[in-house]
């Protein structure tokens, strides 16, 4: 599904990713754990296709295609999925256009056929209660105003109603409720399954308890230190990074 | 600026005097001799005049415009745009009111104008020539709801003048909404000058779509005097012309007065466009809303001035102006003016300005959605104009509107 070989990347003089070696099977779920700023969102926008990123060396492939080479648009279609670390407010644009426009982009990408408005609201409105969010959120502006938690659910509702093959979650528990992180959890381990892959970017152990990833892996100063089953978190929440990264020099 | 900017603007004074001599049922009316004289005498402006500093009306010179008022061609074919508003209308073809294609709106006349003195470059142009405008007048307490007034420029040929004066009255407690829109093919000069009165507790909602031929060029001043408790709510819309420049004067006369005077300009190309108002607090308590919104692409040039003076008399006046830009070209240039007289100590006026350019995280957010650059790029710049349509309440002025926004995109963008 995802190969990510010796993948360098930075920004101007920069360098953040210094040799990525990552490999997510179809139907898994790995995590990625890390200190502050040892390259986790770096990674996930490269991957995604932001602008402003130097690959200096290395690869990425995505069903077998050259990822890197992609426009951000045609890796969504492609079935990628980045729901943000830091959701991007966008004001003058309500949130059911905004979903109903990337939905049809999307499927008009894949050759389906579009959703007209009633549908797509039906649809919609289902995943929305689905993830127990208020009903006004489809009138809003996208992330306008919404508070840090609403924004997750609101990235979480993205990734339902576009229905990626692969999810890279950027920290999507930080900010949500006991009650919505549940919710969320539940969301990912509905759609776990032979064509649903997930990279699980998140500080806390406790999410891991509730989407039991089948790799851990702990990402410091732009690499892949050490990887391992489930059990290497409750480790790294017991030690700390510390003597992870220690162990590892 | 350079030395040949007085002789062309002399150069195209001089074919304005020549028309204007050349035509003895205008020469001999007082009202327009005087403003002849005084066109004589001092020349079109130059950019040397503060008003005038950011635009140039050099352009004009060099180009022959006939006063006349047939062509073959009367656009009719352009009316087809305006097939969803319903109601009343009024068209005019090349100034002139045209029977065949209006449907008289009640309490309304049209005609020979009524003159008075003008006292900026654009109405004295205009009262030099004007023969022919509409004279809507709502009685005390009607809520006339809308009419269309069309202005259709066709120059088949010859470029052509034209130069309507509208008189709108509204009465007490009267109501109307008046669609304002011009429209038409080749070369030739729109300059309307609308003389408004807004009585006591009436409202004029004024929607304005400047979508003149590329060729064209767009001159226009309104002078609207409020009166206490009287509303005077404008938006104007520019996508046309090659140089335009609307001047809105707006009196507030009156305590608890409103002028909103909102605009959006969309250009592209080398177009210049020009939004200059000035708001007059003349009575305590009024309020005065400006929000002007750019979107420039190509080389093209938007300006905004806008005046607040409030007098001494003026206390708990209430001013805000914004101008906003977005400039999807590095050739593309804005120039903003805001200026307050203030002569009252107990008031609260705020102005504004911000430039930029799309932003990458939001593109990147779209994108990253699976949205094309293409449609990332139109969701963003129909967000920036978002906020200047949305108090548009007549719904199909509101559709007119998205839909010539629509096909500017597509048509101009880059
Ligand atoms: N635009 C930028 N300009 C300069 N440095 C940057 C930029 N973006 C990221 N960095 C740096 O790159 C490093 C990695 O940042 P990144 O956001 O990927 O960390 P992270 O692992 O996601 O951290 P966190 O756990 O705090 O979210 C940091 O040192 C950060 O300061
Ligand atoms: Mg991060």
């Amino acid at each position: 599904m995802l190969e990510i070989k010796g993948l360098c990347a930075g920004i101007e003089e920069k360098e953040i990713l210094r040799g990525i070696d990552l490999v997510v099977p179809q139907g898994e779920v790995h995590a990625i754990m890390g200190p502050n700023g040892s390259g986790k969102s770096t990674l996930s926008y490269v991957l995604a296709g932001r602008e402003g990123y130097e690959v200096t060396a290395g690869t990425a492939t995505f069903e077998g295609h050259d990822l890197l080479d992609m426009e951000p648009e045609q890796r969504a279609a492609a079935g990628l999925f980045l729901a943000f670390q830091y959701p991007v407010e966008l004001p003058g644009v309500g949130n059911a256009n905004f979903l109903r426009t990337a939905l049809n982009s999307i499927r008009r990408a894949r050759g389906e056929p579009e959703l007209d408005a009633v549908a797509f609201l039906k649809m919609a409105r289902l995943e929305i209660k689905r993830l127990a969010m208020a009903d006004d959120m489809l009138k809003r502006n996208v992330n306008v105003g919404f508070s840090g938690g609403e924004k997750k659910r609101n990235e979480v509702l993205q990734m339902a109603i576009l229905r990626p093959k692969l999810a890279i979650l950027d920290e999507t528990d930080s900010g949500l409720d006991i009650d919505a992180l549940k919710i969320v959890a539940d969301g990912v381990n509905a759609s776990r399954g032979p064509d649903f892959s997930a990279l699980v970017i998140t500080h806390y152990q406790r999410l891991l308890d509730y989407i039991v990833p089948d790799r851990v892996h702990v990402l410091s100063a732009g690499r892949i230190i050490r990887s391992g089953g489930p059990e290497l978190a409750h480790e790294l929440e017991a030690h700390g990074y510390a003597g992870v990264v220690n162990e590892a020099a | 600026m350079s030395a040949i900017q007085p002789n062309a603007l002399q150069l195209a004074t001089t074919g304005f005097l020549a028309r204007f001599e050349g035509n003895s049922g205008l020469r001999t009316d007082p009202i327009r001799r005087r403003a002849a004289e005084t066109l004589r005498h001092i020349g079109l402006p130059t950019q040397r005049e503060e008003a005038w500093h950011f635009t140039s009306l050099r352009p004009l010179a060099g180009i022959a415009f006939q006063g006349v008022h047939t062509t073959h061609d009367h656009g009719h074919d352009l009316l087809a745009r305006m097939s969803g508003i319903s109601g009343p209308r009024l068209v005019f073809v090349n100034g002139r009111h045209d029977t065949a294609v209006s449907e008289m709106p009640d309490f309304t006349t049209v005609g020979e104008p009524t003159l008075n003195e003008p006292d900026d470059a654009v109405s004295m142009l205009n009262t030099m020539f004007a023969d022919d405008g509409a004279h809507i007048e709502i009685p005390p307490g009607v809520d006339a709801e809308s009419i269309l007034l069309v202005s259709l420029g066709v120059a088949d040929g010859e470029p052509v003048a034209f130069h309507p004066r509208h008189r709108i009255q509204l009465h007490p407690g009267a109501r109307l909404t008046l669609i304002d829109v011009s429209l038409g093919r080749g070369t030739y000069l729109n300059n309307p000058v609308f003389d408004i009165e807004v009585a006591e507790g009436a409202t004029l909602v004024h929607l304005r779509l400047q979508d003149d031929a590329t060729d064209a060029f767009h001159l226009s001043s309104v002078r609207a005097n409020i009166a206490a408790r009287g509303t005077y709510d404008s938006f104007a819309l520019t996508l046309g012309a090659r140089l335009a420049r609307m001047e809105v004067h707006a009196n507030l006369a009156g305590e608890h007065g409103a002028a909103h005077l909102n605009a959006a300009q969309l250009l592209g190309g080398v177009q210049h466009a020009d939004f200059t108002t000035v708001v007059a607090h003349d009575a305590p308590s009024c309020a005065s809303r400006q929000t002007v919104k750019n979107v420039l692409t190509g080389k093209s040039r938007g300006v905004f001035q806008g005046r607040i003076e409030v007098a001494r008399i003026a206390q708990k006046t209430d001013g805000y102006q914004m101008n906003q830009a977005l400039l999807l070209s590095p050739d593309a240039e804005i120039d903003s003016k805001p200026q307050l007289q203030i002569y009252a100590d107990d008031v609260k006026c705020s102005h504004g300005a911000t430039v930029g350019e799309l932003d990458l995280d939001q593109l990147f957010y779209l994108r990253s959605r699976g949205i094309s650059e293409p449609d990332a790029r139109a969701i963003l710049v129909r967000a920036f104009l978002a906020e200047a349509l949305d108090p548009i309440t007549h719904d199909q002025t509101r559709a007119l509107m998205e839909n010539a926004i629509e096909a500017w995109w597509q048509g101009r963008h880059i």
